[in-house]
């Protein structure tokens, strides 16, 4: 299996000094300034009736992708450089998202419609105070915390068992479809204190400052911005150190890699764990941006989309999962409100023409055609 | 001896409304009127309180009262301070008391009613019920006065029991006032509904049992004692029914799963398809047994009966013919590369799903069992084997041994299998290895229709049938080795078996999750499933 990927994957031969080129800075301020004055400034300076305002909707729908960028670029980390597909990646933002819920849903206080100290599905469940593994969702540190570890404590655990018996390809993809999926399940449950299949929503405030309001909206989509752009660089640096081109080896030849005295365990371990703190992290950027928290998010079908984000941007390139999200995610919102009916055929027909004509995806394809107007020209 | 006439009055009028309420049918429509206090207590403050005045007033009826409570239960009771009121339809406020239009004060709030609070009302607006003609409303109304039976419901219950004449009402009435029985106040009161539950032996009184055991509410010794005995009794009773129920709902599992996954044995095992869109040939399957059946409704009614031998192969040929149209137009272009073939047959499930939406629509189609697979074999009080499981399980039985006789038997079988083992000298020797390989995969893809005809007979028919069946099937190929079908049936068994079993433990989801961990564990310590393919390949 992994013979026959490599050829469809471009090797990163050449190795630059620094993570990006001096075309690469420039790209990268640019868009930094987009992202902290730009869109602020077009948000919310500009009058609304000018043509360069950037509407409320607009706004939220591009912080709600570049957390699902961000989800891209972890699925690209694990999947493009290592060779490992994972279906679960849903399962890893949800969690965040669930554990910046449980947050936001205390900041509810007694605001909720029952009035009471605790949040109202309890209420409604007749329970008297929260569960114990609420304990921590009155502090915003904590809680906090529990975004980064708790995705991360599952998937070490997870990763390190399927790792340690060598379960790979088709088998690594399975078995973690399996997983989200009895994690969808629980959570489903009224009684697992998740809110049951309504989730959470209904938030009020973060921070005690009202999560509706344009400046905290502002913010939100400055940090998700700045997130994005910061994990596109580490993941810059990672894949360019020791670290990243054994991946990229592991990926193109395990048994080669274990012969020359490796053990890719630490090294698949290293790199799942990371990838799911990354979604994790997405999903608690997403959650107070969109409102709303439910298990779907980890359905098998959530986990299998941010694989075709990475996919139709290109594998193995960093700017293409970003891309990818982008472009699918808009091209989603647009069928959406336009053609309802038609958003999973064009879906599924992605899914089809991505995998049969386009397998180095659309950074794959412009590469492609730059190298041959050169040789046209030459 | 003077008689204390107003004493004396007070009893003839509650006989003669008692006396009233019997020829009526309904109960005491005493002459006593909802006040605004009360209405209003019934509508604010803490839970406990409102239930307490509920009970008071619902032994003295007010015509008012029922409009109220239908109310909040429809959500539409707001209250002030020291009112309540009743917003309508049109969302002119009246008070809930008089019935006249009111001025609704800006400070009312709305009156919101948690689960408990809600079946304590629809207890009260059920007693109403219980005395219609009509059955249907009775047995609505018996089943929300079970749920929240208590002591202070007896006389009611006791009420109906005299005047119901239908058995299955009666039992569900005894269950209802054994229940009330068994929270009353007095200690025999508690001992007769622990022995009304051991000579009934019912699942539903063991739960009953084991709820007042473990809540710690029993305090009396001698009650607890006899809930005991009768928790022992019941269980013993129940318990063999249950472990051969257990066996049976597991293997019946097994052979749905085992349907779902010979067709995953051929694709995946054979040709090392990943087809994610195998749950969605099911569903084409289903879908072509349910269009079969509007054919036979329509145009051969007096067989209606005998459509599913139609049905089973129609469902076949559409799921096989839309395996060839798959293997020709996309997987052919995939074989040695499945990561990729996951995304794309994910893809095509999409499309599918979608296909089947637009054309039958996005609810679930209703496919009616023949009438000979209705109804079961009672075996024990807590045991039914259902027609249509027991049909399922010889169904897949059959279409195993024709599997295993193709692939072993024909020619076909031979090419399929010397294509798997060496394709180039496969290809050497005349095979026309394409044709095979759409062949096979249409094949695998028949066999989904035929397990999708199957889950027709027991569960809903709509695009999503496949989902649900789609990871639990690739759990039985991945557990049971690639490539081979007498491990697929070991392992569809097993994982149907030990389900149930870890079902009758845990909880459905948590049984799920527990599956997984043993999937995961397993594969720990063999990696390439229960019969590892004896090959060369140092890569599975």
């Amino acid at each position: 299996m992994s013979a026959v990927m490599t050829s469809s994957l471009p090797s990163g031969v050449a190795v630059p000094r620094s993570a990006l080129g001096p075309k690469g800075w420039t790209a990268l301020m640019a868009a930094v300034i987009t992202v902290v004055i730009l869109a602020p400034v077009l948000n919310l300076l500009v009058p609304t009736d000018s043509v360069f305002h950037l509407s409320d909707y607009t706004l939220s729908l591009i912080g709600k992708i570049m957390c699902y960028a961000i989800c891209a670029l972890a699925m690209d980390l694990i999947w493009g450089y290592t060779g490992i597909l994972s279906l679960g990646h849903g399962l890893f933002f949800a969690l965040g998202g669930y554990a910046m819920g449980m947050y936001l849903m205390r900041q509810i206080g007694r605001d909720g419609s029952y009035g009471a100290d605790i949040p109202d599905f309890m209420v409604f469940l007749d329970w008297k105070e929260v569960p114990w593994h609420w304990t921590l969702s009155d502090f915003f540190i904590g809680q906090m915390a529990l975004v980064v570890l708790v995705p991360g404590l599952i998937a070490f655990v997870f990763g390190y068992f399927a790792f340690r018996s060598r379960i790979k390809g088709v088998y690594f993809s399975i078995i973690t479809q399996a997983m989200t999926y009895a994690a969808m399940l629980l959570f489903f449950r009224n009684e697992t204190g998740f809110g049951g299949n309504n989730g959470f929503t209904d938030f009020k405030r973060i921070l005690d400052i009202p999560i509706a309001q344009p400046s905290t909206r502002m913010v939100l989509f400055v940090l998700t911005g700045l997130t994005l752009i910061g994990f596109f660089l580490m993941a810059r640096w990672l894949v360019n150190t020791k670290f990243g081109r054994v991946l990229q080896a592991i990926r193109d030849a395990e048994n080669r890699v274990m012969f020359c005295g490796y053990n890719p365990l630490a090294y698949k371990l290293g790199i799942w764990t990371l990838s799911a703190v990354m979604c994790g992290i997405a999903g608690a950027l997403y959650v107070p941006q969109v409102g709303i928290i439910n298990p779907s998010e980890m359905s098998a079908a959530a986990g299998i989309e941010m694989a075709i984000w990475t996919a139709v941007g290109g594998r193995a390139t960093l700017i293409g999962p970003i891309i990818g999200a982008f472009f699918v995610n808009g091209a989603k919102s647009w069928f959406t409100v336009a053609f309802p009916e038609f958003w999973l055929y064009f879906l599924g027909a992605l899914f089809i023409a991505v995998t049969l004509f386009l397998p180095d995806g659309i950074v794959g394809g412009v590469k492609k055609l730059l190298n041959k107007k050169t040789e046209v020209k030459a | 001896m003077p008689v204390n006439t107003r004493s004396w009055r007070s009893t003839l009028g509650l006989a003669a409304a008692s006396a009233l309420a019997l020829s009526l049918g309904a109960w005491s429509p005493a002459a006593h009127a909802l006040t605004p206090q009360e209405a209003h207590a019934l509508a604010a403050g803490d839970n406990d309180a409102r239930i307490l005045t509920l009970k008071k007033l619902s032994t003295a009826r007010d015509p008012a009262l029922t409009p109220f409570l239908k109310a909040m239960l429809d959500d539409a009771v707001k209250v002030t301070s020291d009112r309540a009121y009743i917003v309508q339809d049109d969302g002119q406020a009246v008070d809930a008391v008089t019935g006249q239009p009111a001025a609704l004060p800006d400070d009312a709030e709305d009156v919101v009613n948690n689960n408990r609070m809600s079946s304590e009302i629809e207890a009260v607006l059920a007693a109403a019920n219980l005395a219609s003609p009509d059955r249907d409303l009775r047995a609505e109304a018996i089943a929300a006065l079970a749920n929240a039976a208590d002591e202070s419901r007896l006389p009611v219950i006791d009420q109906a029991l005299a005047n119901e004449s239908d058995k299955g009402l009666r039992k569900q009435l005894q269950m209802a006032r054994t229940k009330a029985l068994l929270s009353a106040s007095t200690p025999a009161r508690r001992i007769e509904a622990a022995e009304a539950l051991a000579a009934d032996a019912s699942p539903e009184s063991r739960g009953l049992l084991m709820e007042r055991l473990n809540s710690g509410e029993e305090a009396d010794a001698q009650v607890q004692a006899a809930l005991k005995a009768a928790l022992s009794k019941v269980t013993s009773k129940l318990e063999w029914g249950e472990h051969a129920g257990v066996v049976f709902t597991g293997i019946s599992l097994g052979s749905i799963l085992l349907l779902a996954a010979l067709g995953l044995a051929i694709t995946y095992g054979l040709m090392g398809v990943i087809n994610m869109a195998h749950g969605e040939l099911m569903m084409i399957g289903a879908y072509a047994t349910f269009v079969i059946q509007n054919l036979f409704r329509q145009y051969l009614p007096e067989l209606f009966d005998w459509y599913l031998l139609l049905a089973v192969p129609a469902s076949f040929l559409a799921a096989a013919l839309m395996g060839a149209i798959l293997e020709r137009s996309v997987f052919r272009f995939l074989y040695g590369r499945p990561l990729e073939t996951l995304l794309a047959s994910w893809g095509i499930s999409l499309v599918l799903m979608q296909l089947v939406r637009t054309v039958f629509g996005a609810q679930n189609v209703q496919v009616e069992n023949p009438n000979w697979m209705s109804g079961g074999f009672e075996i024990l009080s807590n045991l039914t084997l259902p027609y249509n499981r027991l049909a399922i399980i010889v169904f897949a039985a059959l279409v195993l041994v024709g599997m295993t006789l193709l692939i072993a038997k024909t020619r076909l079988g031979l090419f399929v299998r010397s294509v798997t083992q060496n394709r180039p000298m496969a290809s050497c020797m005349g095979v026309n290895t394409a044709r095979v390989d759409t062949m096979a995969f249409s094949l695998g893809a028949g066999i989904a229709g035929l397990a999708g005809c199957a889950l027709s007979q027991i569960g809903n028919v709509g695009p999503d049938l496949g989902q649900s069946y789609i990871v639990d099937s690739f759990m039985v190929v991945v557990l049971g080795g690639v490539g081979q079908i007498a491990g697929t049936v070991y392992a569809a068994l097993g994982l149907g078996l030990v389900n149930k079993f870890l079902e009758g433990w845990t909880g459905a989801v948590l049984a799920k999750i527990l599956v997984l961990v043993i999937v995961v564990i397993f594969i720990q310590k063999r990696p390439q499933g229960l019969f590892a393919m004896r090959g060369r390949s140092a890569e599975a």
